[in-house]
This record gives C-alpha cells, structure tokens and sequence, in this order.
C-alpha cells in the first residue's frame, strides 16, 4: 500500500518536473486546496510554467463586507445572540468587526456547526439568536437541517442571515482567469460533476480532485497531461467521494427550503444567481425579514486588494499593506483572516 | 466529613484541620512531609534546580488523567529537562466553594500515584477556598527542587548544527483530549492525554549519554513551539521529515477535521531531545527501553542555514515552512 502511494507520488512528480510545455494557469477554487498546496510545499517543486492561482474557494473570504455590517447590526441594534463559525470574528466590517462589537458588549458566540446554533437558541428562550450562515453547497446542507428541525420543533428565536453561495457563477466568472480549475472536491460530492463537464463542452476544462498530497499532486499531473493532447477536458480525480450524480438528497433538501438570489462576492461584485436565500414558506427563519433589516452598503478598506488576490489578477505580496499593515494578528482584508485565504497562507509559509 | 468544600474548610480552623488530615495527609505522608510552617530538609549536594507552575486545566478530570496527575508531571518534568532528579515538592490549592469532595480526594489519590512514580516526596501544602465563581474548580501550584546530574548540562542555547532531533513519543495527544473533552465539537474520538513523569527515561538518556544538549518538554505551544524557541536561542534552523513525526492515527483525524497542526497541540509526556549526532542511537535506544518514551525517534536535525526557521521535508518531496506558532493556542489546556 505504502510503495504504491510513492510510486504515484513519484509519476505524478516525473510528470510535472518535466513539463517544459506553454504556460498553464491552474485556479484552485477551494481555501482547504490552498492550505493543502503550501503545507505540502506543492507551489516549490512546480515548474514556473505552472501558475496556481488561489481563486474564490474561501467562504469567508468571498464574503462582503456589508455582510459583516447587517451582523454588528443585529448584534448591537437588536441585541441579538450571534452564532458563527470562528473565521467569521476578525473580518473587517465598514466600520467594526464582530470582534469589536464584543468589546462593545455584542454576545458573540463560536459555534463549529448550524445545529449547535440551534441548540443555543433551545436553551436560552430569552435570546433572539442568528446564525450567520457562510458557505458553499458542502455546509449548507446542514444550515437546512437546522432550519428544518428549528420549524418542527416551533423555536421562535432561531434565524440565520444567508450569505449561502453557489459555486457555478463562480465558475463562470472566473473562466477567462485560468486555463484549467481544481474544483473543489466537497462542493461536488454534493452538486455532482455535470456543471463541470457542461463547461468543459464549452471551452473550459478542469478537474475534481481529493485533499491528500498524493490526489492533489495526481490531479495537477492529469491537467499537464490532458493540456497537452491539446483539447478541453474534465477529469474526476476524486471518485472515492465525488460521483457523477452527487447527493440528490441533499440537492432536494436544498431545492425545497432555498431559491437562488444575487449575491455579491468580495471583490467581484454582484453575480446574477450565485447564491441561495430561504424561501417564503421559511420568512420566519430569515434574520432579514425578522429584523426588518435596511440594505447596507459596505465600505472596503481601499488599500485592501483581497479582491484582485482573489481573481488571480494580483499575488498578496503585491498589495500595499500585506504583511505590513495586514497581518493574521491585525488583519485588514479576510482573505488574511481566515485559515484557508491565500494571503494568510502566503504570510504563513512565504510565497 | 461534608460531600463539598465549604469556606469553612479554607479558615483555618477544625474543618481546615479535618480536610488536611483526611484528604492531604493521607495521601501525602512521607518523612518529609511537615506539620509545622515549612519543611525542613537535607540539601545535597551538587547543583539544584527548581521549578514553579501553575495547573487550571479545564475540565480537571479527562481521558488519561486529571489536574493533580498534571500537577505532579508538569513541575518534575521540568526538573527533569535540566537533568535534575526530582527531590522535594509542594503543592498549593485553591479550591472553588461546592467543589465535591470525592474528587478533591481523587485529585489526591492521583497525585500521591504520580509523585511515587517520579520519585519526588511531597513536604508542604497549602489549601484555600474561595467564594462560588471566583475560582473555576479547583487551582494547583506545585514548586519543586531536584539534584542536576553531575557532568550534565542543558538548555535551550546549546543546539549545535549537525544534532539529531529526538521527540520521545507520538505528539500532540494531550491538547487534543482536551480539546475533545470540552465537547465543543460533537467529535468523539479515542484520545488518552499523554501526561506522564519522566524523570526515568531522562535518567537512563543521561547515564547513557551525558553529553545531551537540549532537553524540553513540549508542553503549551507543542513540539513546533519548542522548536521555534530553540531556534531562537541556538541561532539555529531546524529540517524535519515530515512522515517521520509520530502521529496518532486518531490525532491525525481530529486535527484534519479541525484545521489543526499536530505539531502545535501541547503534550504532556512527551520531550525534545537534541543530542550530537553520534549519541542519537545511544540515547534513541536508552528511552526506548524507559517507560513513557518506548515510541521515541529520530524527527529531523539541527541546521545551519535557514536559520530561525523550522523545515518540513514534505512526503512529495518538497520542502515546506512550517508556520511559525500562531496566536489561537488553546486556552486552559494545563
């Protein structure tokens, strides 16, 4: 088993290491990709003629900051509980960030999952507590099940504040960016590979891969390899998890309870269809219509360029305050905020 | 007696008598241990070195052991890593108002095993209580002197490029039973806290090769920390192999659930040992022979270039930093 496992990491090396072909310009659209690139030290045995561009795959880092302002709202306005993933804490609003609405005297509290907002909510009936739901197709899932189980049980002071996206705008976005994308693995356990083999019928190629060193280096190999025989192509290099139909159970359970909205990605903008809101029937869940909340519209800091880094259109060395005035310690832009966004990878492990 | 500490028990009067009596003294009577208002004790002689630290781990019992367990390795594993035998010891309580008694007993209990194992003898306490909230259960301070081996010196600023980096067993179980044993995370995995004393084992390393530079235990902070701060006091730089740094397959799981670095979660038996390369197979085999550190090896060694910095050789064949240790360390994990 173990020299098997070399034997793969040796061809998919011979591979790579020999390529001396046209430059390919490869997105990763998953933050735990791009952690998994640098802790493996994938980006220095590449050739130069492999660019990764670490692309919108961060839930937390595509997340606008007017996003951020309707929290701290919530939180100091209408003195709700808010209930978050930890990343979500020292991201930068217009103004503050729920780190500094704490301070101000917000209940802030770190869940790891949308249930165990729920539960919270269960136990202090005398909370009105928001769950501030972030995420692709892999977590909202479970953001439906809370809901669901917080409408049968009757909870009246559950809601959650969508910021849900979907990831084929993303796709579609980003299409003139790279030659080929690393397509997030988990997201299509869920949502199935046809919108990847849709868009490799249109032009753009890519391919699904898993997590290890192995399967990452593997699915970078198959992309030099299929880039060579010259036309576009989608490669599943994850099929011990990702089949071709995905989990229509979870599709259906996402289908009933949520439909499709604009949404704006940081630095990006608004794109039409990317994410998801609840619908009518679940109004009561919703923080935006329990809370009348008004539309905001977020400032980001202008020295910030999260928004080029996360289009590949520029590294994180070459923004102004990288590593100066931004810092995982005092962080300006989310993408150095959370674990899996690239600036804060770049600062951890060096470029 | 009563089932729970009451302020009474912290006055100073018959019930403050009653708890030492039956919790303390039974657990801790030795030759050493004092009635009166401070040991009175042989000095040998020699070097001595001495240790303070301070133990509020939440929660206080876990999977492997508990706070008076810890209480007892922390302080002699200190000792231990400047190659001191330990020899004395005292301990300081404060306990929360309500704490049950039968678990100040096993506390107790526990502590009385663990010094018996290290070989240190208990020979003063003190005990307070304090109001309901204002403690979280209960607090220990240990302090304790031992005897340096003679010949033997160690610290932090003696890695010398070439070294062999040694950890003595699989890493980062501790942290990750405590992180499992809050709850937090709806994750149940079969974690044992490493916390264990280890003086023997740096006895047998010792007798065997006197002549080790760097001994550290890597508590708070994990192995990765240690690292870092050796680098920092060697001026040296660090390169691992990855695939060679001891894992628990369970650990390995939790940590990738969770984002975590192995090498960042803090151990409670387990040491760094940097030693010249031509007592690396004296000392691998003298631990591997001594209880606690069977599971020692190699890691990686001790290098001019780079430095600051600790390498990881990656299993593709790359080379990667390891980041440097971050600011979300777990609270209350010793």
């Amino acid at each position: 088993m173990r020299e098997g496992k070399t034997e793969v990491i040796r061809r998919a090396r011979e591979i790579l290491d020999n390529y001396r072909g046209k430059e390919i310009r490869i997105m990763e659209v998953c933050g735990t990709y791009t952690h998994e690139i640098f802790r493996q030290g994938i980006r220095r045995i590449l050739p130069p003629s492999i660019r990764l561009i670490s692309g919108p795959g961060c839930p937390v880092c595509v997340t606008p900051v007017d996003y951020i302002d309707e929290a701290v709202c919530l939180a100091l306005e209408h003195g709700a509980t808010i209930c978050t993933f930890g990343d979500l804490v020292r991201v930068p609003g217009s103004g503050r960030s729920l780190m500094d609405a704490r301070g101000q005297g917000a209940r802030i509290r770190v869940v790891y999952a949308p249930q165990d907002a729920a539960a919270y909510a269960r136990n202090h009936g005398d909370e009105q507590v928001v769950f501030l739901s972030v995420g692709f197709e892999t977590t909202t899932p479970s953001v439906c099940l809370a809901v669901q189980e917080a409408e049968a049980e009757g909870l009246v002071n559950f809601s959650i504040l969508t910021a849900n996206k979907t990831m084929p705008a993303a796709y579609e976005a980003m299409r003139g960016s790279t030659d080929a994308f690393l397509y997030p693995g988990h997201v299509h356990a869920i949502t199935g590979t046809a919108v990847c083999e849709e868009l490799a019928a249109r032009g753009t190629s890519g391919v699904v891969a898993g997590f290890t060193a192995r399967e990452l280096l593997t699915a970078l190999a198959v992309i030099v390899k299929r880039t060579e025989e010259g036309s576009p192509f989608f490669e599943n290099c994850y099929p011990r998890v990702v089949r071709p139909e995905g989990s229509p159970a979870a599709r259906r359970l996402m289908d009933q309870m949520l439909e499709p909205c604009d949404a704006r990605w940081r630095g990006i903008g608004i794109l039409p269809d990317s994410g998801v809101k609840l619908r009518e029937k679940y109004a009561a869940f919703d923080a935006r219509v329990r809370f009348a909340l008004p539309a905001m519209e977020g400032r980001e800091n202008p020295a910030c360029r999260c928004g080029e880094v996360l289009q590949g259109k520029c590294l994180p060395a070459d923004c102004g305050v990288f590593g100066t005035g931004c810092t995982p310690e005092h962080p300006v832009g989310a993408c150095m905020v959370s674990g899996e966004g690239a600036c804060s990878a770049f600062y951890l492990y060096g470029g | 007696m009563q089932e729970t500490v009451t302020l009474a028990h912290g006055a100073g009067g018959k019930q403050t008598s009653e708890l030492i009596e039956k919790v303390f003294r039974a657990h801790f009577e030795n030759p050493h241990f004092t009635p009166d208002d401070a040991a009175v004790l042989e000095v040998p002689a020699g070097k001595l070195a001495m240790s303070t630290d301070g133990f509020i781990v939440s929660p206080a019992f876990f999977p492997g052991g508990n706070i008076g367990k810890l209480s007892i390795c922390g302080t002699v594993n200190d000792l231990a890593c400047m190659g001191a035998q330990p020899l004395y010891m005292t301990c300081a309580f404060v306990v929360e108002e309500g704490f049950p008694m039968a678990d100040l007993e096993k506390i107790a209990a526990s502590m009385e095993e663990t010094a018996a194992q290290a070989g240190v003898c208990i020979v003063a306490g003190d005990t307070k209580v304090a109001g309901k909230g204002q403690v979280d259960g209960v607090f220990i301070t240990t302090t304790a002197v031992g005897r340096v081996l003679d010949g033997v010196q160690t610290g932090g600023a003696l890695a010398r490029p070439g070294d062999a980096v040694i950890v003595t067993g699989d890493i980062g179980r501790h942290g990750c039973t405590i992180l499992l044993s809050r709850d937090d995370f709806g994750i149940e995995a079969d974690v044992t806290s490493d916390c264990a004393p280890l003086w023997e084992a740096v006895k047998n390393a010792l007798t065997a090769a006197p002549g080790i530079h760097v001994i550290r235990d890597a508590t708070r902070g994990g192995v990765g920390t240690v690292l870092y701060e050796i680098a920092g006091q060697s001026r040296v730089g660090f390169s691992l192999e990855a695939q060679k740094i001891p894992v628990q397959e369970s650990v390995r799981g939790v940590c990738g659930m969770l984002g975590l670095e192995p090498l960042y979660l803090a151990c409670e038996g387990r040491l760094v040992i940097i030693t010249a390369p031509e007592d690396k197979d004296t000392v691998l085999e003298a631990l591997r022979k001594s209880p606690h550190t069977e599971g020692a090896v190699c890691i990686g060694t001790v290098t001019a270039d780079h430095p600051g910095r600790v390498i990881l050789n990656t299993e593709i064949g790359a080379q990667t930093i390891l980041p440097q240790p971050g600011n979300e360390l777990l609270p209350r994990i010793c």
